[in-house]
């Protein structure tokens, strides 16, 4: 079974995002960069199923040189090859449209993506590929709190795959659902799918002799002018100090006249 | 007001590492983070280390992190500098686990055993399935330990070992001990290093009471009452001070990493703490008296991350030498040991609490300041190498 998974660069999520004085773009410079945490769900997945059923599992990154980084991690972390899509920032749709083109390429049976990056919160991109290739999609993929040991939860896949089927136990709004889907297929990962392991010293040093292809975008033909464009961004407003009450009967008269929470 | 700087790089010496070396600590930071540091706090209390950690050090790659081949991690000593310094980020007794494991235990195996004991000890150990410890010190020796008064006399294709050693790292849980013996006479010239089991009969160990520093991890005392071991557990590949000193160069490089990881904590602590307290109506970050104690403490640090990193490159290179290695461990274990201090005292009262991470390094580190090679014993490594007069043998 040959598994793409992707994995963006994103900014720390543990760091404070500094904007422009203009308010037109974030401030990358002494920022620290990180794998979207989706993703490495999605690549910890990938190689569960793989341990499990066998194949390949390629790694996926679109964005500027310095995403070699993420994918080294990727690759330390298991995974066999990479690809990197050079490119600048790209919306969701032609993200999916680059994958599109690796799909034909590669053609895996399973692409796992993180269900959205933490830079942008979009959640678009996994869907949109499912759509422009005609594939099934199960979303926010997860996994029951069941009885696993720890040891058994580090070895088994969330993701059920049986007769050409993946079954895969999903998020959804008030509760959970498990759907079957054909592969090939697109799956997206929430955050319960799993725990990624932590990539090991020598599994660092074997990543730095796997490969990892460059592929300029412009080589894929294929018109990536932004749908969406970034208008403006603000910091969210600073909180304001709060005040102290004097007894329990202040408290829930100010919860009832002022926040009108009561 | 400017923006504030965050973290400990204030050099960039992040620029000098090399994109896996940046994985390398990144991902041992991770571990640290996520498996040691919920759990610190009960161990230190308990006077306990998690040894059930072991496989997961051993998974990591962080046991005989530099050695190469017997399943082995072989990773360049930079790396290995920087995976201490994570680990020592954490406590120094986890950081004294791995030190004792790989470079006590594990180096003078690959280094001087016949085949036999490497292809049966060595992968285990890797693997932290085995765990091993050193006794060099004794209860009357320490600095000196070329006067250490254990025997191993020969008898038949057996030695006897009679003798007792103190202050071993992992004694106690230990499942095989480097032995440093005399075999002939009573010379330092007379050192042999022997590989006892545990459980052979005549070896036992007990646990160091009433620790006050490096209580979260196994301090031992080791004793050997006529215990026969197979002539074949006796290093051939090494003979007097330099079997032991060989290993203790190995450890004191990582305590010279490890060092910055608590003189890191330590000041972290100080800053979030300073810029959360306030007193006379605001942070105590901003007194001068305790940015001056912020900016000492962050000035040694840096200088102390090159310190390690030059040593580092040098090692890799394969031209550093050992007064190179006592220079850095003096500096940067005094480097920390102030930092704690005054650590302390910025956190105030808060500062002997346990909830803050700062106590528990400083008293760790009366202990890092003292073994493999006091730090007066390395002033005068320094005095020698500069005078070519030895101010103590």
């Amino acid at each position: 079974m040959k598994i793409l998974v992707t994995v963006k660069r994103v900014t720390d999520y543990e760091r404070k995002v500094k904007i422009t004085p203009d308010g037109s773009a974030i401030i990358t410079e002494g920022m620290n960069f990180v794998p979207n945490p989706f993703d490495e769900i999605a690549v910890e997945e990938a190689l569960r199923l793989q341990k499990a059923h066998g194949g390949e599992v390629v790694v996926v990154s679109i964005g500027a040189k310095d995403a070699t980084t993420q994918i080294r991690q990727a690759l330390a972390m298991g995974a066999d090859r990479g690809i990197l899509v050079l490119s600048d920032e790209l919306d969701s749709d032609a993200v999916a449209r680059v994958l599109v083109k690796l799909v034909a390429e590669e053609k895996p049976d399973l692409v796992i993506m993180g269900k959205q990056a933490t830079d942008d919160d979009a959640n678009q991109a996994g869907q949109l590929l499912a759509g422009y290739l005609g594939w099934p999609q199960a979303t926010f993929a997860s996994k029951t709190e069941g009885l696993e040991s720890e040891a058994e939860k580090a070895q088994k896949p969330g993701v059920v795959i049986e007769n050409g089927e993946a079954l895969v136990l999903r998020e959804v709004d008030g509760g959970l659902e498990t759907i079957a889907v054909t592969l090939p297929a697109v799956v997206t990962t929430d955050l319960r799918l799993n725990h990624p392991r932590f990539a090991s010293l020598p599994g660092i040093m074997k990543a730095k002799k796997k490969e990892v292809k460059e592929v300029p975008i412009a080589s894929l033909g294929i018109d990536v002018t932004p749908k969406v464009k970034n208008v403006k961004f603000a910091e969210p407003p600073t909180r304001k100090a709060g005040v102290k009450v004097a007894d329990v009967a202040e408290l829930v008269a100010k919860l009832k006249n002022e926040a009108k929470v009561l | 007001m400017s923006e504030p700087f965050h973290g400990t790089d204030l050099l960039d010496v992040d620029r000098l590492l090399a994109e896996d070396e940046r994985l390398v600590r990144d991902s041992v930071a991770r571990w640290v983070d996520e498996r040691w540091m919920p759990i610190v706090k009960d161990h230190f209390r308990n006077g306990t280390f998690p040894l059930e950690l072991a496989t997961e050090l051993g998974a990591m790659g962080l046991l005989g992190t530099t050695l190469v081949g017997y399943g082995c991690p072989g990773l360049s000593s930079v790396a290995y500098g920087l995976a201490m310094e994570e680990l020592e980020r954490g406590d120094s007794g986890l950081r004294s686990f791995a030190s004792v494991q790989g470079s006590l235990a594990m180096y003078p195996i690959h280094a001087y055993a016949d085949e036999a004991l490497k292809n049966r000890y060595l992968p285990k150990m890797a693997k932290g399935e085995l765990v091993g410890c050193f006794g060099l010190t004794e209860p009357d020796h320490g600095s000196d330990p070329g006067a250490l008064s254990t025997r191993a006399v020969r008898d038949g294709r057996e030695y006897v070992i009679s003798g007792e050693k103190l202050w071993i790292t992992n004694g106690s849980c230990a499942d095989l001990a480097i032995v440093w013996a005399k075999v002939d006479g009573q010379g330092a010239d007379d050192i042999r290093g022997f590989v006892v089991e545990k459980g052979t009969p005549g070896f036992s160990a007990y646990d160091v009471d009433g620790k006050l520093s490096l209580r979260a991890s196994v301090t031992s005392g080791l004793v050997f009452d006529e215990v026969r071991v197979p002539e074949e557990n006796m290093f051939k590949g090494v003979r007097g001070l330099r079997g032991p000193l060989s290993c203790l160069n190995q450890a004191r490089y990582g305590i010279a990493w490890g060092a910055v990881g608590s003189a890191i904590a330590v000041y972290r602590a100080a800053v979030d703490y300073a810029k959360a307290r306030p007193q006379f109506g605001r942070p105590i970050a901003g007194f001068q008296l305790v940015q001056a104690k912020l900016a000492d403490m962050i000035n040694e640090i840096v200088k102390g991350q090159l310190l390690v990193l030059q040593l580092g490159r040098l090692k890799d290179a394969g031209v550093s030498n050992p007064v190179q290695v006592s220079l850095a461990k003096r500096n940067n274990v005094k480097m920390a040991l102030d930092c704690a201090r005054s650590s302390r005292s910025i956190l105030g009262a808060n500062g002997i609490s346990d909830e803050y991470p700062v106590f528990r390094h400083m008293v760790n580190l009366e202990s890092v300041f003292t073994y493999e090679g006091t730090h007066d014993i390395h002033t005068l490594i320094l005095g020698r190498a500069v005078t070519g007069i030895s101010a103590f043998e």
